[in-house]
C-alpha cells in the first residue's frame, strides 16, 4: 500500500483505557522510543485512584499523555492531537482534551452495549455512530478481534491473549510515526524472558498492528516527526520519583555519608522507597517504619549517628511528621523531608496532583520553627533540587524540606544526566576537638551552623533534646531571654542561608516590564510554553521560576519591583501569592487551579491576554 | 552479632564519670534515682567504651534520664524513643544503645512503636519505668494504673482495663523479657548486665514508685512484711518458690499452675523448674498478674528473666543484605547509576 507521509513539529497523543487495558505501558513504550529516537518529550500518566477500579467504568479509566517533537517540549502539553480510548468510559472522560480536527483511535469491541452501559452512555446514543464525532477523524479498529484472531493458535487462554491488545494499538502508533519496534521487541524480551509463550505472542501482535497500518487503507498518512535541536550531549528519561531517589544517592556519595531512608508507603510518594531499595550496592539502607511518625523519628536517629537521614511522603504523611521536624529544627540536625505533594485536605485526591503543601512546609509545625523549603519545577530537575536540599541540610545543619509533587513525580522527561565528578561537592565535618573547656554542642559557626559530634567520638559526649536548649551549651534552659535569643538565633541562621543560595534569574523574557509571572514547582513547562507563545506574539511577558522557597534569594524583591504587575499561578487557592504579598507588600495577583490536574500553557497564555489586553 | 561484649581487665571509667554537671530534677523520694544509681553502678563494668554509649528517651519524668548521663543522650519526643534508637541501630550497629521510656510513653501514646521494636529484635537495651500514673502531667491514670484507680482524670475511678507489660511484649515476639524493681539494687543490677548480654531487644519492666502521685503503688512487692509472700523471684533452672521461709512453691498441673505448700509434703523436685527459654511456660508465668491488694487467693507477681530467646536481629539482617550485595555487585558506581541502561546522544 502507497502511504503519504507529513512532517510534523511535535505531537501530543493521549493513551486512555480501562485501568487493566495496559495503557501506561504503550505510554512508556512509545515514550522510551521516542526518546531514543531524539525527540524532546514531556509526559504526565494519570492513575484511577482505586487499584482495580470496576472494569468499563469512567472511575476505572487510566490515562497516559505523551508530548513529543523536534522543538523544545516543556510540558505534557494541553489538548491532545491523537486520543487512543480502548473503551466507551475512557472516550467519554477525556473527549474534551482532544482538539478540534483531532485523531481518535476507537477499540470498537469496547463500545459493545455492555461498556456503553457501564459508561452510563445510552445505546441508541452510540458514540462512533450518532454523528456526536463528526469534527475529529475517527479510526475504528476492533483490536480485540484481530488480536484473538492472529492468536488462535497459541495455546493461551482468551484472558491472556486479550492482555497482550495493547501491543496492536502500540504497533500502530509506530507505523503511523515511521518508528521501530526494536526498543519494545528487546523491552519485551527481557519482561518475558522466562515466559517464551507470552512473548512471542506480545512481538506477533506488535507487528501485526504494524503491518495493519501498512496493508489496510485506515489512514492515508504517515507521520515524521524529526529528533529536537536539544543541547548536545547524552540523554536519558527521566521519572520525577526517579530522579529525587538519584540525587539522594548522589549526595550520599559526595558527602560521603552513609543513605539511610526511612519511610513508610504513601501514594505519590512510594516509588521513591522502590527505587532507593534497589540500590543496597551503594550502601543505601532503607527502612520501612511501622507509621509516618516512626519513619521520620528513624530518619533523626540516624542523622544524629552521622548518617545522611532523609524522608519521604506527601501531605497527610507530612502533617504526621509535624511534632518530629520541629524536634529537628530544635536538635539542629541534617535531615531531608521529602513532600510529593497531592490534592488535599484529608486523603484529598491521592493520585491528582496538587501543590497545596507550601503553607505546610512554611509553617505547619508548633511554635516558630523554621526550615528551608525548596522546590523541584521538572522531573529531570528533582535530581538537581534534592541535591541542593541536601547541601543546605548538611551544610547548616537544619532539616531541609524538599517539595516535588504528582505531576512531576509520575511525569518523565529527557534527561542530560550529569559526570559524578562535576556535582558540587558536599563538605561534612564531624566535630572530633573539644571546642570549649567542655564540649559545646550549640557553639555556632561564621553561618550559625552547630557542630556535628556523632556518637563514637571520645570526650565529646552530650545531649540533646527538644527543650529550649541554652545558647551554645545546649543545657536545659526556661530563661525568658535565652528563648528570646534562641527563636531568633534559629530564624537567623534559617535566613542567613540566603547569603548561599544562587540570586533569582528570570527564565524567559526581560528583567524589566509589564508582567512577571512567578511561578514554583511544577507548573513551570506550562508557564514557559506560554510565555515563549505570548512573546512570540508580542506580549511583553517574562517568567520566573523559584526553587528557594525558604528563604528567599536575596534580590527576589528587586526581581518583581522591576514589573508592573506580577501573576503568581499555582496549583492550590493561593498560597505563594500571599507570602509574596505579605513579605514584599505588592499586588500579586494570583491564578489559582484547583482541579487536581496541571495547568496547560492555553489557560496561562488566555490570563496573559486577560492582563495585558489582546 | 555487634554488641561489644569483651571485658577489659579495668574498666576504663567509674560511676562518677557518668554524672553530668545537670541537676537531678526528680522529686526527692522519686524511684527513678535508685535506677539511675543502678545503671551507672553497672555500666562501667560492661566493657563499653563510654564514647560508645547513647540513652535515647522518649517524654516523661524518666525521660529526663539522659540528662544525667555522661554519655551520648538524646531526649526525643512523647512515645518515639523507640523509632529514633532503631534509626540509630540500623545505622551504627557497633554503638550500645539504650532506651529510656515509662508506662505513658511506651505503652500509651508509643504503644505502636514498642511492638515494633520487639518484632524486629534490633539489639537496644529498652528500660521501661513503670509507675502506674502519669507523673510529669501531674497525676492522671496511666495504661498500666488498675482498674478502679481514682486519678485526677478518673474522680470516679478508671474504667480501663490496664495493660500487662510482659504479656504485651511477649506477644510482640520479643527475645528478652524481665522484670524488676527500684527498691531492689541487686536484683535490679543483675537485670540489667544480663538485659546489656543479650543480643537483641531486652525489655525490662522497671517497677518504679512515683512517691508524689502514686505512692506506695508497689509497696506490696518491695515492703519487707509482704515482700516474701507476694514476690516470686525466678531463676533460670531454679524451682518456683516463694513464701517467708520459702515454703510456697508453684506446681504445673498440665498448663495449670497450683500453689503448694512445701510443708505439706509436696517437694521441690515436684515444682515447675523455671526454663527461660519456654515460651510456653513464660505466657503462664507473665499471666502472673493478680492484683494483690484485692485480697483472696492469688499468685505471687513475678520478678527476673521471663523469657529468652536467640532470634536475629533487624540490623544484622540489613548488614547481611548490603554485604551480599556488596559482594554481588561490586561497590556502586554513580556515573554508571546516573547514565542508566538506555541513553540517546544529541550532536
Ligand atoms: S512525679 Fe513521680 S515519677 Fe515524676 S519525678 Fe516526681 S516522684 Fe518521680
Amino acid at each position: 500500500m502507497e502511504h503519504t507521509t507529513d512532517t510534523l513539529e511535535r505531537v501530543i497523543i493521549k493513551f486512555a483505557g480501562d485501568s487493566g487495558d495496559g495503557m501506561q505501558l504503550t505510554g512508556t513504550q512509545f515514550t522510551n522510543t521516542a526518546a531514543l529516537f531524539g525527540n524532546d518529550i514531556s509526559t504526565f500518566p494519570d492513575f484511577p485512584a482505586e487499584i482495580r477500579a470496576p472494569q468499563g467504568t469512567l472511575a476505572g479509566v487510566s490515562g497516559y499523555q505523551l508530548h513529543f517533537g523536534s522543538t523544545n517540549i516543556y510540558s505534557p502539553g494541553d489538548k491532545c492531537d491523537v486520543l487512543v480510548v480502548m473503551n466507551a468510559a475512557a472516550l467519554k472522560a477525556n473527549l474534551r482534551q482532544l482538539k478540534p480536527g483531532g485523531t481518535i483511535i476507537a477499540n470498537t469491541e469496547g463500545f459493545d452495549s455492555k461498556n456503553l452501559r457501564l459508561a452510563n452512555i445510552a445505546e441508541t446514543d452510540h458514540p462512533l455512530e450518532n454523528g456526536s464525532l463528526d469534527k475529529f477523524r475517527v479510526i475504528k479498529i476492533d483490536v480485540t478481534k484481530m488480536t484473538r484472531a492472529a492468536l488462535t493458535d497459541s495455546g493461551l487462554g482468551v484472558k491472556e491473549i486479550d492482555r497482550s491488545k495493547n501491543m496492536f494499538v502500540l504497533g500502530f502508533l509506530y507505523w503511523m510515526y515511521n518508528r521501530s519496534l526494536d526498543n519494545s521487541i528487546r523491552f519485551l524480551e527481557e519482561k518475558f524472558s522466562k515466559k517464551p509463550d507470552i512473548l512471542n505472542a506480545n512481538i506477533k501482535i506488535l507487528k501485526a498492528g504494524y503491518s495493519y497500518g501498512d496493508t489496510t487503507e485506515t489512514i492515508m498518512t504517515r507521520y515524521v516527526v524529526n529528533p529536537a535541536k536539544m543541547i548536545p550531549g547524552v540523554y536519558r528519561n527521566m521519572m520525577g520519583n526517579q530522579a529525587t531517589a538519584l540525587g539522594l544517592i548522589a549526595a550520599a556519595k559526595k558527602s560521603g555519608l552513609q543513605l539511610f531512608f526511612g519511610t513508610y508507603p504513601i501514594t505519590p510518594a512510594s516509588d521513591i522507597l522502590h527505587e532507593l531499595a534497589k540500590y543496597k550496592n551503594f550502601g543505601v539502607r532503607t527502612f520501612q517504619a511501622e507509621d509516618e511518625i516512626a519513619a521520620i523519628a528513624s530518619v533523626i536517629g540516624a542523622s544524629f549517628g552521622g548518617a545522611l537521614g532523609v524522608t519521604a511522603s506527601s501531605g497527610p504523611g507530612i502533617a504526621l511528621k509535624g511534632e518530629a521536624m520541629g524536634l529537628a529544627v530544635m536538635l539542629e540536625l541534617p535531615v531531608v523531608i521529602i513532600n510529593v505533594q497531592r490534592g488535599g485536605p484529608s486523603t484529598g485526591l491521592p493520585t491528582k496532583t496538587e501543590q497545596s503543601d507550601l503553607m505546610q512546609a512554611l509553617y505547619g509545625r508548633n511554635g516558630e520553627a523554621p526550615m528551608p523549603v525548596i522546590a523541584a519545577s521538572s522531573p529531570a530537575d528533582c535530581f538537581e533540587t534534592v541535591f541542593e536540599a541536601t547541601r543546605l541540610a548538611i551544610e547548616f545543619m537544619t532539616p531541609v524540606l524538599f517539595l516535588s509533587d504528582g505531576y512531576i513525580a509520575n511525569g518523565a522527561e529527557p534527561w542530560r544526566f550529569p559526570k559524578s565528578a562535576d556535582l558540587k561537592e558536599i563538605n561534612v565535618k564531624f566535630a572530633t576537638e573539644k571546642n570549649g573547656e567542655k564540649y559545646l554542642p550549640y557553639k555556632r559557626d561564621e553561618k550559625l551552623s552547630r557542630p556535628w559530634a556523632i556518637p563514637g567520638t571520645k570526650g565529646l559526649e552530650h545531649r540533646i533534646g527538644g527543650i529550649e536548649k541554652q545558647h551554645e551549651t545546649g543545657n536545659i534552659s526556661y530563661d525568658s531571654e535565652n528563648h528570646e535569643f534562641m527563636v531568633h538565633m534559629r530564624e537567623n541562621k534559617v535566613e542567613g542561608i540566603a547569603n548561599h543560595i544562587p540570586l533569582q534569574t528570570i527564565d524567559t523574557g526581560t528583567e524589566k516590564g509589564k508582567l512577571l509571572i512567578l511561578g514554583w514547582g511544577s507548573t513551570y513547562g506550562a508557564i514557559k510554553t506560554a510565555v515563549l507563545e505570548a512573546r512570540a506574539a508580542g506580549y511583553d511577558v517574562s517568567h520566573a521560576h523559584v526553587r528557594y522557597l525558604k528563604p528567599f534569594p536575596k534580590n527576589l524583591g528587586e526581581v518583581l519591583y522591576n514589573f508592573e504587575h506580577v501573576l503568581i499561578p499555582e496549583m492550590n487557592n493561593g498560597q505563594l501569592v500571599k507570602v509574596i504579598r505579605d513579605k514584599y507588600m505588592i499586588p500579586a495577583i494570583a491564578y489559582n487551579k484547583i482541579q487536581g490536574l496541571p495547568f496547560n500553557a492555553g489557560e496561562i497564555r488566555e490570563k496573559i491576554e486577560s492582563i495585558l489586553g489582546k | 552479632m555487634s554488641e561489644v561484649t569483651t571485658t577489659p581487665a579495668q574498666p576504663s571509667f567509674t560511676a562518677k564519670d557518668l554524672v553530668t554537671d545537670q541537676d537531678v530534677r526528680w522529686c526527692p523520694g522519686c524511684g527513678d534515682y535508685s535506677i539511675l544509681k543502678q545503671a551507672q553502678t553497672v555500666i562501667p563494668e560492661l566493657g563499653i567504651p563510654r564514647e560508645n554509649i547513647v540513652f535515647i528517651s522518649g517524654i516523661g519524668c524518666s525521660s529526663r534520664f539522659p540528662y544525667y548521663m555522661e554519655t551520648y543522650g538524646m531526649h526525643s519526643i512523647h512515645g518515639r524513643a523507640a523509632a529514633f534508637a532503631s534509626g540509630l541501630k540500623a545505622t551504627r550497629p557497633e554503638l550500645s544503645v539504650w532506651m529510656i521510656s515509662g508506662d505513658g510513653d511506651s505503652l500509651s501514646i508509643g504503644g505502636n512503636h514498642f511492638i515494633h521494636l520487639l518484632r524486629r529484635n534490633f539489639n537496644i537495651n529498652l528500660l521501661l519505668f513503670n509507675n502506674e500514673i502519669y507523673g510529669l502531667t501531674k497525676g492522671q491514670y496511666s495504661p498500666t494504673s488498675e482498674e478502679g484507680k481514682v486519678t485526677k482524670s478518673t474522680p470516679f475511678g478508671s474504667i480501663d482495663h490496664p495493660f500487662n507489660p510482659a504479656a504485651l511484649a511477649l506477644g510482640a515476639d520479643g527475645t528478652f523479657i524481665a522484670r524488676s524493681m527500684d527498691r531492689d539494687p541487686v536484683h535490679l543490677k543483675d537485670i540489667l548486665r544480663r538485659a546489656n548480654a543479650h543480643q537483641g531487644t531486652s525489655f525490662v519492666e522497671i517497677y518504679q514508685n512515683c512517691n508524689v502521685f502514686n505512692d506506695g503503688a508497689f509497696e506490696i512487692f518491695t515492703d519487707k512484711e509482704t515482700k516474701k509472700l507476694e514476690t516470686l523471684f525466678v531463676e533460670n533452672g531454679k524451682p518456683l518458690v516463694f513464701g517467708a521461709n520459702n515454703d510456697k512453691g508453684v506446681k504445673l498441673d498440665g498448663f495449670k499452675p497450683v500453689i503448694v505448700n512445701l510443708a505439706e509434703g509436696h517437694s521441690a523436685n515436684d515444682l515447675w523448674i523455671h526454663d527461660e527459654t519456654d515460651r510456653v511456660k513464660a505466657g503462664i508465668l507473665s499471666r502472673f498478674f493478680d492484683n494483690p491488694k484485692k485480697g483472696g487467693d492469688h499468685f505471687p507477681r513475678p520478678f527476673g528473666v521471663f523469657y529468652t530467646e536467640q532470634r536475629a536481629c533487624y540490623e544484622d539482617g540489613l548488614n547481611a543484605q548490603i554485604a551480599a550485595a556488596l559482594a554481588q555487585k561490586g561497590e556502586g558506581d554513580l556515573d554508571k547509576l546516573l547514565k542508566g541502561r538506555d541513553v540517546w546522544e544529541i550532536h
